[in-house]
Order: C-alpha cells, then structure tokens, then sequence
C-alpha cells in the first residue's frame, strides 16, 4: 500500500532533494569548513500477526530513510553550527511518512558559558530500558516504539560549567507534537490519535517552557537534578466526536527529578526519580538498577553485560487523567553481547515484565557493520502472555521483526 | 534501546603521553628513593632506567593530535579509523593525564567521544558519548586486556603506561636493529602491579641515546610471547619533546597488526580543565 498522493508530494521532493545535498555536499563542502555527512537506509518490518484493529494494514512495512549532517566550526573554535535534516518514507503508514529537523541550531562557546539557540537534541538519564527524567525533547514515538528517536526542540540553551558542576537553564519557546501512527498503522490502540491536538493552556503549542540542571561528579558518583514546568511531552487522551479516533491533550506540568549512577569496577548502578504534578493527583515514579559486564569471556576479547532494571510508577491508570505507561510496576531483565570485533558487532536480548500480572514486552536487536560504510541492523518485539487489563494489549498482535540497512557517507 | 558496545570505545588512549618522553637524564632514581619491591642491583638499574624514560614525560601541559589507525589481519586485509586526541597533563605525579578520543570514522561511528580521567592506583573515570542519542555515559574501566576498537592494542596497552604500575628489572644491554635501524639500547623487563592485566610481563628496549621505548614485547598470562609492539618515527617538538608517530603492533598468535600514524602534534593549545568535563563530549567534532 502506497502514501497518499498528498503525502508522497510533500516528502518525495524534499528527501530527493535531501538525498542530492548530502551526495552534492560530500564533495564540497569539506573546502568551506563544512563537514558534511549522512545516511540513507532501508528498512522492512515484518508483523508476525494480522492486525488487531479496524484499518490497520498487512503485514509487510517497509521505508526509505534519509539524514544528513552538516557540521561547521570557526577557526578559534567559539561557533559552530549543526544542521541535521531527517525524512522517512513509509509504505503503508501515512503518518509514518514524515520530515524533521533532528538538530539545527548555533553554539557560542565563551570562556564561562556556552550557549546555544535553535533545534536541539538533549539527553537526560542513566537507565537503559525506560528514560524517565528525560524531557526536553518531544518522542518520535511513530519511529519506534521505544521512545529512543527525538523531534528536535526549539530551545535557548545555556550552559555554565563550574567547579561545583554543571548548570544548565533552558527556554523552551516552541512545542512539538508527539507523532503517532495513523490509521494505516500497526503499533497502536484500537483508535488512531488522528485528532488535532488539544491544550491545557490558552497559549497552546506557543507556551514558553522552562527548565533547568544541576549535573556533576564525585568520584563513583554522577548525580543530575532538574525541574521543568511547561506542556508534558506526553499527553492524554480524549475521544473524538465522531467515536472512531482521539485527540491527544497536552497538560501543564510541573516535574522534578533525579538521576543518580555509581560505577566502581565492573558495575554500574543506576537510579531515576520523578515527581510530577499536573495529571491528576500528584505523583511520583522510579526506574533503577544494576549493570554487570563479564570482561574478556573469549579469547578474542567479547564481553557479555548482565542488566537488571526495576520500574514504579504511581500515576493514575485512567489515560483521560494521566498519560498511560507500561512500566507501573515492572521488571526489565537483560543482556549485552560484544564481539569487540572490527565490524562492532552486539547482540542485545531482553524482557519486561509486569510484576502484577505477567504480560511481557520482549526484544532482541543485533547489530554490525559490513566494511566501511553500511550498517546492518535486525530488531525483533514480541509481547508475552498478555493480561487484557495491560498496558501492552493494544500492541499484543504487533510482534515484529526489523531489518533496516543504512549506508553511511 | 540502542545496543551500543560500550567497551569497545572505553578507554581513552592517554596516547600523547604513551610511549613518548622527554630525555631529562640526570632526574635519576637517587633523589627520590627506590620503591619497596627493589630488593636487587638488577631491579634498581630497571627502575632508573624507566624512571628516566618515564619522567622525560612530563611538562607538554596540553596537546592535540589526529591520528590514522590502519587494522590489517593475517590475509593483509586492511580497514582503518580516523581518531583525534586532547590532551591535559596532570598537575602533579599525584593525579593521572586527562583525554578525549574523538573517532571521525567509521561514518556510523563519527562523534563518538570518550573523554578520560587517569588515576595511578584507582580505576580512570571514563565517559562515553553516543551522538545517536545525544546521550553521554560513565562507562566503567575495569577492562584492562580486552581490545581497543576492535585493534591489537589493549585498553592496557594506553592506560598503563605510568612507571610505577610496574616492577622493573634491568635484563641487559645491546645493539638491536629495531625497523631497520641499528641502535644500542638498554633491554628492562616489567611486571604489571594492576589487577586483570592480561601480561604476566613485558620486555621493553630503551635506547640509550634519546632515552624512548623503542619496542615492547608482551607476554600472555600463560608466558608465551603474545605481541610485539614498535615505536618509530621519533620526532623531538621544542624543548626536547619526543613523540613516536608510527606505532604498529603485531599479534605474533594470530599474524594480526594494528599501525597507529599519528600526524604532527600541537602543543600548548590552551586547554583547560573545563575542557575535560563530560558536558564538552557533545561538541567534539
């Protein structure tokens, strides 16, 4: 199934363009100061399942993906510019079909402070099967279902490192949507969040965001603290007039948290806390727990990590009141294959499971690469003996194998 | 959740301070008393030998340099990495070198940035970002044996290269002719004192004209010769600085070789401590 002829003329012609640039710039931009780079992959999923829901297509997605990355500095080092221009185009899902500008933004890089001002992308945490504390940047959630790909963030960013750490304030002056799949696609509840956008507040997508971070490090130990008040990332819902679809509604929240990890010798120790108030009665969530690597396990030089990783969280389940998650009360049990090899070869495998009644949301992702520049990766998602009541029986049908190949320039 | 192979980035390469010296020869081991393993004329003569190889690293107070690492297998089969390096020296004999490794290529791998704080007795502090997810993480380096990136050299191979993570012992002297050079040097083997080294020792040949590690040899934990590194194309930056730009280091096991070119160094470049912190591993590149 094709993209709406709407669709394919608003993407095909900018990611032909996208796709020219990046061949165009490798040649010269290096002259002008420019390093120029990029991506382009392609990309089949495969669902084990029919769909579950009405209007969701077969069986078979597949994608074109396009990035470029254009990176400029001045001589003394105190500018640089970052552009990174992004597009997907989707077989089936015509909201999957889509653009962005993943970074785009100037740096001023002074003796006590740095500044930056643009699109941004910002990574906050230290856990690896959910990102609790991190907030700046909107999920590309029609990406993939792990809420790892951004929606780059309109921001004033500045930074001042001290020797007592690092502080951070941001202004956050324009809100991106979270993407959904749309009808067409897999991965979703039985209706598709089609709907316009609503908004707690009067100033809608233009409320200016604030936030701030404390980062530093003592010995073992690195500890961030922050505070955000403005539209959450993630919204809730409320159903269409017509019943067949929803609209997602952004609240205002005001959140803290903390992140906390101590490392000594081969493990790492991790913790993230939030408190959140703004969806209903105020609450509070927890992710936490240990990573262990056994060193050397062939004679090559392999490593093999142990993770273990501990979710709480005390929203409310309603998702009209508070944005639903399925890690209230969860056990993520994993591991990390590493060759260490030339082609950077890793397998990793693991499981969440829902300590209250059992439903499991498993993965496996394999990665290498095949000479200089093409990377192969293979992704599968499949879910486990599912309770009804769980936040993962939407997607119960959506098991999945991903293979995606990118050739880098 | 990326799988990402932390360990294979871990590490920084303390590589302007790696086998590279300053010939200061008359800071000799007398003013400052001998360590408590020495208890023979042969462990005395080793030591002074590294220690004025080794204290002739001091004082280069920060550098930059770009450097080509070309892995070859036993077919000669080639693939190569593009790397750069900060790095801050330490302020006294108390504290270890600061780095950051900056990987430029593999094109999937380019801003990648390991950002290292070297410790003599504790484990380093180490840092790694990922640029796929603008994510920075404290990595842990307990791995002292396992490969670099994929290379012949070991995280231990750059990590510990401080004189005293070391028993030493004076072997013999002689003319070797190390990459077709004839040379009289000063053969000292070592010991490692760190935990999960994966060496029971080495064998270095310290030349006795400029005073620099000309070749190492590595011996596996069961005693057999496992890798053979050499150190050439010395070149002396202002005020007797010396740095080798070519290294290349043999698996003599499996017919592997990993060369390590670097390009020419610059000193004094005004870097600070605030350059070492993990806040600057997003703006590498």
């Amino acid at each position: 199934m094709l993209p709406s002829l709407r669709t394919l003329r608003s993407l095909v012609l900018p990611a032909l363009i996208l796709a020219a640039v990046i061949i165009l710039a490798q040649s010269t931009a290096r002259a002008q100061g420019w390093d120029a780079g990029g991506s382009a992959g392609g990309e089949t999923r495969i669902f084990l399942d029919d769909p579950a829901w009405p209007g969701q297509a077969d069986d078979v997605q597949s994608s074109i993906i396009l990035e470029g990355d254009f990176r400029w500095r001045s001589e003394d080092r105190r500018h640089q510019l970052v552009v990174v221009p992004w597009a997907r185009i989707d077989s089936t899902d015509d909201e999957r079909t889509h653009a962005d500008l993943r970074e785009g933004f100037y740096r001023y890089i002074g003796d006590t402070f740095t500044l930056e001002t643009g699109l941004i992308k910002v990574f906050w945490g230290v856990t690896e099967s959910r990102h609790l504390v991190d907030i700046i940047n909107q999920t590309d959630l029609v990406e993939d279902s792990d809420g790892e790909d951004k929606l780059g963030q309109p921001a004033l960013r500045l930074t001042s490192q001290r020797d007592w750490g690092r502080l951070e304030f941001f202004v956050l002056p324009g809100f991106r949507e979270r993407t959904f799949p749309g009808r067409d696609g897999r991965l979703r509840g039985p209706l598709p969040v089609t709907e316009a956008p609503l908004y707690e507040h009067a100033d809608e997508e233009r409320h200016v965001d604030l936030a701030a971070r404390w980062s530093h490090f003592l010995g073992d130990w690195d500890v961030g603290l922050a505070a955000f008040h403005g539209t959450d990332r993630e919204p809730v819902f409320t159903i269409s007039d017509s019943g067949d679809s929803l609209h997602p509604l952004y609240r205002i929240i005001t959140q803290v948290s903390a992140d906390v990890q101590l490392t000594r010798g081969p493990w790492l120790w991790k913790g993230e806390a939030i408190v959140r108030e703004g969806q209903g009665d105020t609450f509070g969530a927890f992710s936490g727990g240990l990573e262990y690597t056994f060193y050397g396990i062939t004679a090559s030089g392999a490593d093999f990590g142990v993770l273990a990783e501990y979710h709480l969280d005390g929203r409310d389940s309603d998702p009209a009141i508070a944005p639903p998650t399925a890690f209230d009360n969860d056990i993520f049990l994993g591991g990390r294959l590493a060759l260490n090899d030339i082609n950077d070869t890793a397998i990793l495998g693991g499981a969440v499971i829902d300590t209250e009644n059992g439903s499991t949301a498993a993965l496996i992702e394999a990665e290498r690469r095949f000479g200089s520049y093409i990377f192969l990766e293979l992704e599968g998602r499949f879910t486990l003996n599912v309770d009804e009541r769980d936040a993962l029986f939407p997607v119960d049908r959506d098991d999945a194998l991903t293979l995606r190949l990118t050739r880098h320039f | 959740m990326k799988t990402v192979t932390t360990n294979l980035w871990r590490n920084a390469l303390l590589a302007t301070a790696a086998f590279a010296a300053i010939a200061t020869p008359s800071a000799i081991a007398q003013d400052i008393g001998l360590p408590d393993w020495v208890d023979s004329d042969s462990e005395r003569q080793g030591y002074e030998i590294a220690m004025r190889s080794d204290n002739s690293d001091n004082g280069f107070g920060d550098s930059r340099v770009e450097a080509r690492m070309v892995l070859r297998n036993a077919a000669g089969q080639e693939t190569s990495r593009e790397l750069s390096f900060q790095t801050l020296e330490r302020a006294d004999n108390t504290v270890g070198d600061k780095s950051v490794v900056v990987f430029h290529t593999p094109a999937d791998v380019e801003g990648t940035a390991l950002l290292s704080h070297a410790r003599i007795l504790e484990p380093d502090d180490q840092w790694l970002y990922l640029p796929a997810l603008a994510r920075v993480r404290r990595i842990s380096s307990a791995n002292k044996s396992g490969p670099f990136v994929g290379s012949e050299f070991a995280f231990e191979d750059f990590t510990a290269v401080e004189l005293n993570k070391y028993e030493h012992n004076y072997v013999s002297s002689g003319d070797v002719e190390i990459g077709g050079e004839t040379m009289t040097v000063d053969i000292v083997e070592r010991f490692p004192r760190y935990e999960n080294s994966g060496y029971s020792r080495q064998v270095s040949y310290i030349d006795q004209d400029i005073y620099q590690i000309r070749r190492i040899e590595f011996f596996d934990r069961r005693g057999d010769l496992l890798k053979t590194l050499d150190l050439a194309d010395y070149r002396e930056y202002g005020d007797g600085i010396w740095r080798a730009h070519v290294l290349t280091m043999t698996n003599r096991q499996t017919g592997k070789s990993t060369e390590l070119v670097y390009s020419d160094y610059e000193f004094g470049v005004g870097l600070s401590d605030n350059d070492f912190v993990r806040g600057v591993l997003e703006r590498q590149y």
